[in-house]
Parts: C-alpha cells; structure tokens; sequence
C-alpha cells in the first residue's frame, strides 16, 4: 500500500540522489511553527501553488479557557494566532477561526472535515501527522519543508521501508488502542522504526473503529517511524460518508473505487514483519522518557542494574531519577498529582465516553483536565451529558486545542509533578519543566484521577459491573 | 543560505544518545523568530543554564569547546518533536555542521534546509571522534563536503554518505524550493494527470 501511494503521488526520480519529488493532496499549517515558513516565502518572493488545498490551523495556542483570542495565554502567542490568520487570508489558504465550532487539533479535525482521505499524501509540520494514516493515507510531520511546499506542492523524499505490524486475537477486557499502541513501540523500542512507514494490520486492527485506529496510528512517530497506517477498509468508507470535506454523489463513486485498490495485495512483501497477540496484552503506564518504556500496570518500575547495555542502563537510570522513581516499586503504589485527558491522541469523541464511564460517579482526588480534541467533539461531548458527568466528579472541562499535550497554551504540569496524560510524548520538561509525564489510556487515566494513584482501570470496571 | 564547502573548525563532544529536539530547545522558546538576538542562548537552554541563569556544566560551556561549530552526537540524535527550531537554535549558535550515528529523519532535514552538514558516521567512528575530543578540547577537524569525508584529530579519515542533491543545496548555498522549481513543467504535467483519476483532490 505504500508503495502504491508513493508510486501514485511521484512526479520525478532525482536519478543522481535516488530522491523523489511527490506530489502532495494536503498540507495543514499549525500556527506553532508555519510563520517560518512564511517568513521564507516572503523574503524569497514565492507564491503559493495550490492555497485552497492548504489548511490553516490554530491549534496550539488555542486557548482551553475559551475560543477566542482574548483566551489565549499571552500576547506573543496571540500575534502567532493573528499572523498565522492574516498569513492565510493574503494567500487564499482555508483558515479555522479559533471561534468556529469545526476548530480543533489538526490531526482530529482532518479526519472528522474528510480533509484527510485514503490515497491522500498529507503533510503537516507537526510531528504527529502520522495520525491521519488510519485512514488510509500516508501523512508524515514534516517540520521545517512546509514552505518548499507550499511554493512547489511537492516534497522531496527518500523511498521508505514498510516494516507490518499485525496484532491478532480479541483485546481483553480493559484494554484500550492505546495500550495497543505501547505494546508495539515497546516491542520496536523508540527508534525501532527508524526509516519505515508501519502499516498495522491484522484482526486486532482490523476490529478498531477508525477512532482507535487514529490513537494507533498517531504514535507511529514515537517508534521512530516516518508513519503510520491502515488499509482502508469498509469502516473507513462508512466513517467517510457524512465528513463535510469528503467526496459525494457522484465523485463519491469514484473516490470509491479508487480507495479499494490501495490496500496491499495478498502476496505484498514487506522489509520487516512483526506480530503482536492481542490476548496477552494489558492497560499500560510508561515510567520512562519515551514511549517504549513502558510496563503492563501490574507491572513495577524496571532495574537499570539488570540492563546489560550500559549506554542503555545510563538512559535508563536518568530516566527514573528524573521521573522519581525507585527501581522495583509497583506501578500502582504511585501517587499521582495531575490528569490530563485530551491530545490528538485520545481527545476524540470515543476517548472521552469511555473516560467519563470510570468517573461517573466518582470524585476526582487529583487535579483533572478534560480537553476535547475538537469544537465538534465538545459539542457531541456536550450534547451526551459528558461534560456534567467530568463536573460533576471534579474535572476541568476544557476548549478544544492541544493544551497540556505540550503546554504550548499555558496549561503546564508542576515541576516534579506527576502525571497520569493520555497524549503521546513523556520526553523531559514535555508537559513543563520538570513534568513527570506517565503515558496511559482514557480509563485509566481517569482512574488515575478518582483514586489518585496509579490504579489498575480493570478493578474500577470490575466494582461498577 | 551560506554555502558549505570545507569546515576545519573546534568539536564538541556529546555523548547521550536520544537527544531529542525538546533537549535541543525547550518548547518554551519555539515562538521566537530566527532574528531575535538571544536565539543562540536558546540551544540546549535547560542543559547548558540553571534556573538563576548560571551556567551548568554542559560541553558548551567549558572555554575550550565555547562557539564550536562541529558538534559530535551519538544514537538517535535530534528525534523527537518536528521542530525546526532545532536546527535553528544550532544555526544561530553557528554550529556548521553536526555528526552522529543516527539522526531523527525531521532533524536531519531540517539542518541540511538550514545550512547544516548532518554527518552520519558508524558508532565506532563518531565514539572515536567523541573521544579525541574528550581528550584533547578545542582540537579541530576537518570535513571536506565534495569529497565527503571527516578528518579526526589522529589524521584518520572517515567518509561519510550524503544524496546529492541535499549536498549540491549546501555546497551552492542554494535554497531547495528554487531547485525544485526548474522542474516547473514536470509538475504542472502531473497535476494534470493526477486530476483526471483523483478529481476530488
Ligand atoms: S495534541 Fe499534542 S501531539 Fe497532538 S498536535 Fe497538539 S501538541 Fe502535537
């Protein structure tokens, strides 16, 4: 499948190089980073080639106060917003105002607008643009090109290895997409893979909703690789059908018969296999500063003295001391000083039904922040009662935008705080300086709030069945 | 964009492995734009200054290896976060040219769009030239783009890989968007094409 993209999307081969120039159907501007590549545009004298297949896109500074401007935390980050609008509006790109109902994360608004779609090549400065991959399209963060293509609506790239992920059996009770995702960068470690795209398949993937497959897919980035995906499929076209962006009637048709000639043919060959048994897996908590370091919630804080690599054990031992940790204690004797529950990760409309389930009734013991991916999901959230549900049991109850993610909007965790985040990333200083980040699911993430420890989610379920 | 031909300039040596982009600038500092005049002090902020600004004790900070403009990684160099910030910060600082095992895929990019010579280099060849470093600081060395090689402190030379149109970008100082425009026409008669099967694009 992704040679079919990449051979679809070619316009020439660098001979000399090996490099490819691609054709690109997306590129969505964050306003954290796309003021660079305007910047480069205007001093260069360089149009725009294709605007009104760009997005623009305020979602890092987006306030989880509110959806105005005057929400967002400061005056620098207000210029970046008014700029990345103006910017848009002098070269006829699409632009989400803070304050339309449709705002969101990029990554959670291009699926939901059909903005993303299968066969697409979608590109996005932001690192988690492999999210978009699960609906079959082949998307990567491309950081500091998005004003090459912009002037030239192409990327240069090198060809990339497919390295398959199949994950096979019933997920047991309690487990989530999301610990789906950290089982497989555990097994592939956090720069496993490096150089390739993962397409997951499998009947594990095959079971998720297109919501799940975004949570899988979104990660990608943290097994080093340069994207994610998943073959489209009748789930895929089903979820396409209502998406406001997405083709209809007659081009419907169409798009239709193209989007099922992606998926890789029987025989396809692969770089690399891996194979995951769904059976065998369970919630997650990470204790480290990536997202391979993780242990089933059973599970205790590893041994760095019992890791025969020794650059590796030097990591290691860094790791705990930053996050606090003594090696040997169980993962459920920690306590825990804050809950994040949103990103493009796990801030759609399914991740926060199932994280409202476990609060229902409940009190948050810790601080808790609830922030919906999208203005659509917070209005479905909304509509569901979700929100009183997360008030009523003590949560906050936030904006659409990436907020404590990255804290690029002011909500920051605590230096030597612990956090229990449903986002992507537990790298030093993510969430603030000196945040202790432990990357979990929704449920448990939320049980981590109304207990305020770590807290194996399967026992709360247990109690309320 | 300054051209990159030859570089014989001080190394500093690093040794960590996964030093991602949110080490190499902290997300604090990625609203600043490339002309603010404290943008050199934002490379590595947190690892090279405490919280009252005193210094740390951090390569950068040690006389001998202050402003050097090769810099010597390990594994996984600059993963992480898409930040272009990162090559920025190390642009700004003057760091010219930056060596290690493996580099983030984003971060390699980036430096070559900012006129940096990522170097990828076996792990016992970087080890080596992290190590000469070590032992003798603010020693130079050399790198010849043209002819794609490292010359160590001990005269030992390593070549190294680039593709060649990431190398003709540095070495004529181009910027790549007008080297991808000459292929105007090839573009425009692929949309074309393009357009007729994938008309909802
Ligand atoms: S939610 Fe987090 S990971 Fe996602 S785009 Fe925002 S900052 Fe990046």
């Amino acid at each position: 499948m992704l040679q079919k993209i990449w051979d679809s999307h070619t316009v020439l081969t660098d001979e000399a190089s090996g490099e490819v120039l691609l054709y690109v159907d997306r590129l969505l501007l964050t306003d954290m980073s796309s003021f660079h590549a305007f910047d480069i545009l205007r001093s260069e004298s360089y149009a725009v080639r294709r605007p009104r297949q760009l997005y623009g896109i305020p979602d890092h500074f987006a306030g989880s106060t509110g959806n105005r401007i005057e929400h967002v935390a400061d005056e620098e980050r207000r210029v970046l917003v008014r700029g990345l609008a103006a910017d848009c509006a002098e070269f006829g790109i699409n632009y989400f105002e803070l304050h339309d109902p449709r705002m969101g994360i990029s990554h959670v608004i291009g699926p939901e607008q059909g903005i993303t779609l299968p066969g697409f090549f979608l590109l996005c400065g932001d690192s988690h643009t492999s999210t978009h991959g699960a609906l079959g399209a082949l998307a990567f963060g491309i950081g500091g090109q998005a004003a090459h293509v912009m002037a030239t609506q192409c990327l240069w790239a090198r060809p990339l290895k497919a390295l398959r992920v199949t994950v096979e059996g019933e997920r047991p009770f309690g487990v989530s997409a999301k610990d789906v995702i950290l089982a497989i960068i555990h097994r592939l470690g956090a720069a496993g893979g490096f150089g390739h795209v993962i397409e997951y398949a499998g009947s594990t993937i095959r079971a998720l909703s297109i919501e799940e497959r975004l949570t899988v897919c979104n990660m990608s980035i943290e097994a080093g690789a340069r994207g994610g995906i998943v073959a489209p499929d009748e789930t895929t076209y089903a979820y396409l059908k209502e998406r406001a962006c997405s083709p209809q009637g007659a081009a419907r048709d169409k798009a239709l018969a193209y989007w099922r000639t992606l998926p890789s043919d029987a025989g396809a060959r692969f770089d690399r296999e891996v194979t995951l048994d769904a059976p065998a897996l369970a919630p997650m908590v990470s204790w480290g500063n990536t997202a391979a370091d993780v242990v089933p919630v059973s599970g205790r804080v590893p041994n760095p003295a019992e890791e025969p690599n020794l650059v590796r054990r030097g990591t290691m031992e860094r790791a705990l001391e930053y996050m606090g940790l003594k090696a040997g204690t169980a993962m459920t004797d920690l306590t825990v000083d804050q809950v994040f529950i949103g990103s493009c990760t796990n801030g759609r409309i399914e991740d926060l039904r199932a994280a409202a389930s476990i609060a229902k009734g409940r009190k948050a013991k810790v601080s808790a922040l609830v922030v919906p991916g999208s203005g659509l999901v917070k209005a479905q959230a909304e509509q569901e009662g979700l929100d009183r549900i997360f008030k009523e049991a003590g949560f906050t109850w936030g904006h659409a935008g990436c907020s404590m993610c990255v804290g690029t909007n002011g909500d920051t965790v605590g230096s030597g705080k612990r956090c229990l985040s449903t986002s992507n990333r537990n790298f030093v200083g993510r969430q603030g300086p000196g945040a202790r980040t432990h990357l979990v699911s929704p449920i448990m993430a939320a049980a981590a709030a109304v207990t305020g420890r770590v807290t194996d989610v399967r026992e709360l379920m247990k109690e309320k069945a | 964009m300054q051209p990159f031909v030859k570089l014989t300039a001080i190394a500093a040596p690093y040794d960590r492995v996964n030093v991602d982009t949110d080490q190499i600038i902290p997300a604090r500092f990625l609203l600043k734009r490339r002309t603010d005049p404290a943008y050199p002090g934002y490379l590595f902020h947190d690892l090279r200054f405490a919280a009252d600004g005193s210094e740390r004790d951090f390569v950068l900070n040690q006389p001998a290896y202050r402003g050097a403009q090769i810099f010597v990684g390990s594994e996984n160099f600059g993963g992480g976060s898409s930040r272009e910030a990162a090559a920025i910060a190390f642009s700004t600082y003057g760091v010219r040219c930056v060596i290690a095992v493996s580099f983030g895929d984003i971060f390699y990019s980036n430096c070559i769009k900012n006129g940096i010579l990522p170097i990828r280099l076996p792990n016992e060849a970087a080890s080596a030239l992290r190590a000469q470093a070590h032992a003798k600081p603010g020693a130079m060395l050399s790198i010849d783009l043209p002819a794609q090689t490292v010359t160590g402190f001990d005269g030992n030379i390593h070549r190294f890989e680039i593709d060649s149109l990431n190398k003709s970008c540095l070495i004529e100082g181009l910027s790549q968007i007008a080297l991808t425009l000459r292929h105007r026409d090839a573009i425009d008669a692929f949309e074309r094409r393009y357009r007729e099967t994938v008309s909802w694009v």
